[in-house]
């Protein structure tokens, strides 16, 4: 039976780099997709698309590229990547031109279009926001992006195409791992079954080290060993959906029924029904069985028919965040602090502008004196205090006030301060066939 | 006995929405915490940190109960005013639940 390997290369925008290398150098991979956008990351970078029509892509993706891309020519492995995030076109032109600099000949970049709807947003204007339940031109004014989780089969054009390198925008998590699967072993899209399995290892993939012992270890209780060295999963996965998820030997970190328990329902509601952009997964009665040590057999998995629609990430400018910190050490900082907090509080009560979510929060354990021991009890509180409001000179008021207690309030140090803009996604169902997806090729 | 010495936690965010698992080390925990993780028990347990409705999913061949929280982070990682704006931490809360 024909089987695959699948490494996973990054599990979000700014990820380590050398897991990733190892697998390809040694994990003796077909595939390896590395993950790279998150709810926001795809409006964030809108926003810097905006602002320079030459950018709007992962800021590390040449970074990466630069490495993998010897290593993909070396042991053919193509890869799968959703760092185009706002302009995969670009991305694509900047990867076969360093391509071209690295001397790789032959080498066929793709790019998936057809998820960006920025420019039609007003045409949804009166369509339900998820989040809220409200007509989306409630959510506010300032709609400035509008991305669909497309779902795998631009990717499987590309790969029908023989493209080598492959880069999309706002691609679904676990559709970047389902295509390749569906392109070599040529399941039909609409057997659903086969596309729930493929979906669920996509899940257990898309967080890379999640799935290794990553956001797991508890010293005492959940151990993980040499997780400075965290391995990156991989998967080999056969023609009929089954197979088994692993590590290398000589990486940190774990492949366990735990693991891939905790990260099987990690961001999954109802496990009967995960509706993804290409299926409606059912995790419900999957099962994990070690074979070996860091060999574990998933099997269980199913699925149901897609949903006419995608969802759509809108994002939009929500107002202001101001927020400053200041510590105090010592006998009675506990006191201190709270004395602060209420000279801010009072300060920032009938202000001629709304500060809403106003919230103050006390931190620490000894980053003031450390005195190579654990303190036996509290010898210091930072206290932090955060508000929104709807300009930035109103949100650096709420980070000045705490500043100005250096000298006004009691005696503490170390203040720090900032105010950023929010940028908030409100989601949308828009039906499919509203969506043209292209395909864009270069070849070295 | 708490909930750590038997169970592990972990959590996960989509908007608003919060969802945290908790799976037994070894099944014949699993009735035990079941009858007790009830979605009133985690609402209260959360207390004002959980606003909306909790839903329990169950997976018994995992040992593993599926809890989706909503209204459950101060509006969530684009908007919160939070330090821990997933609620990433939430789920260690519960490892506290005595039994």
């Amino acid at each position: 039976m024909k089987k695959i390997r699948i490494g996973s290369g990054a599990g979000y925008a700014g990820d380590r780099l050398e897991p990733a290398l190892e697998l390809m150098e040694h994990g003796n991979l077909n595939y390896i997709c590395f993950e790279g956008l998150a709810e926001r990351t795809i409006a964030l970078a809108q926003k810097a698309k905006k602002a320079n029509p030459e950018k709007g892509y992962n800021d590390l993706l040449l970074y990466r590229m630069e490495k993998v891309l010897p290593l993909a020519h070396k042991n053919k492995i193509k890869v799968i990547t959703n760092m185009g995030a706002a302009n995969p076109k670009k991305a694509m032109e900047e990867v076969a031109k360093l391509a071209t600099t690295l001397g790789l000949k032959n080498l066929k970049v793709a790019a998936v279009l057809g998820d960006d709807i920025s420019n039609k947003i007003q045409e949804y204007a009166n369509e339900t926001v998820i989040e809220t339940g409200k007509p989306l031109s409630e959510t506010n004014k300032d709609m400035f992006s509008a991305n669909a989780y497309l779902g795998c089969e631009g990717i499987v054009e590309a790969l029908s195409n023989k493209a080598d390198i492959i880069i999309t925008g706002r691609v679904a998590d676990p559709s970047l791992f389902l295509a390749p699967m569906l392109y070599e072993f040529g399941w039909e899209k609409t057997n659903w079954e086969k596309m729930g399995k493929g979906t669920m290892i996509g899940h257990l993939l898309e967080c890379a080290g999640q799935v290794t012992g990553g956001y797991f270890a508890d010293p005492g209780i959940k151990e993980v060993p040499n997780l400075w060295n965290l391995g990156f999963p991989l998967v080999e996965v056969n023609e009929a959906g089954e197979g088994f998820i692993t590590k290398l030997n000589h990486t940190g970190g774990m492949v366990t029924t735990a693991t891939c328990t905790e990260q099987l329902l990690y961001e999954i509601h109802d496990p009967e029904n995960y509706i993804t952009p290409d299926c409606t997964a059912d995790f419900s009665k999957v099962t994990f069985k070690e074979l070996q040590k860091d060999i574990i057999e998933f099997s269980g998995a199913s699925g149901k028919s897609a949903t006419p629609t995608y969802k759509v990430s809108v994002g939009y400018l929500n107002g202001f965040i101001g927020e400053g910190q200041i510590s105090y050490g010592g006998p009675n900082c506990i006191a201190r602090a709270i004395l602060a907090k209420e000279i801010v509080e009072k300060r920032l009560e009938n202000l001629p502008f709304v500060i809403s979510e106003l919230r103050c929060d006390l931190i620490g354990i000894n980053s003031l004196f450390d005195t190579g021991e654990m303190p036996k009890e509290i010898n210091e509180v930072r206290l932090r205090v955060a508000g929104k409001t709807n300009t930035k000179e109103q949100a650096q008021f709420i980070a000045n006030e705490v500043e100005t207690l250096y000298t006004n309030g009691p005696y503490g140090g170390g203040a720090t301060k900032k105010a950023d803009e929010i940028i908030s996604i409100a989601s949308i169902l828009v039906p499919k066939e509203d969506f043209e997806i292209n395909v864009l090729y270069k070849t070295t | 006995m708490k909930l750590w010495e038997i169970a592990h936690v972990r959590t996960g965010d989509k908007g608003n929405i919060s969802n945290v698992s908790v799976t037994v080390h070894d099944p014949k925990h699993f009735k035990m915490v079941s009858e007790k993780l009830t979605p009133e028990f985690i609402k209260q347990w959360f207390g004002e940190q959980v606003l909306g409705e909790v839903k329990r999913y169950n997976l018994p061949q995992l040992g593993a109960l599926n809890f989706v929280m909503y209204d459950a982070l101060g509006g969530g990682v684009t908007s919160s005013t939070a330090l821990d704006k997933h609620g990433k931490t939430l789920g260690a809360y519960l490892l506290n639940i005595p039994f």
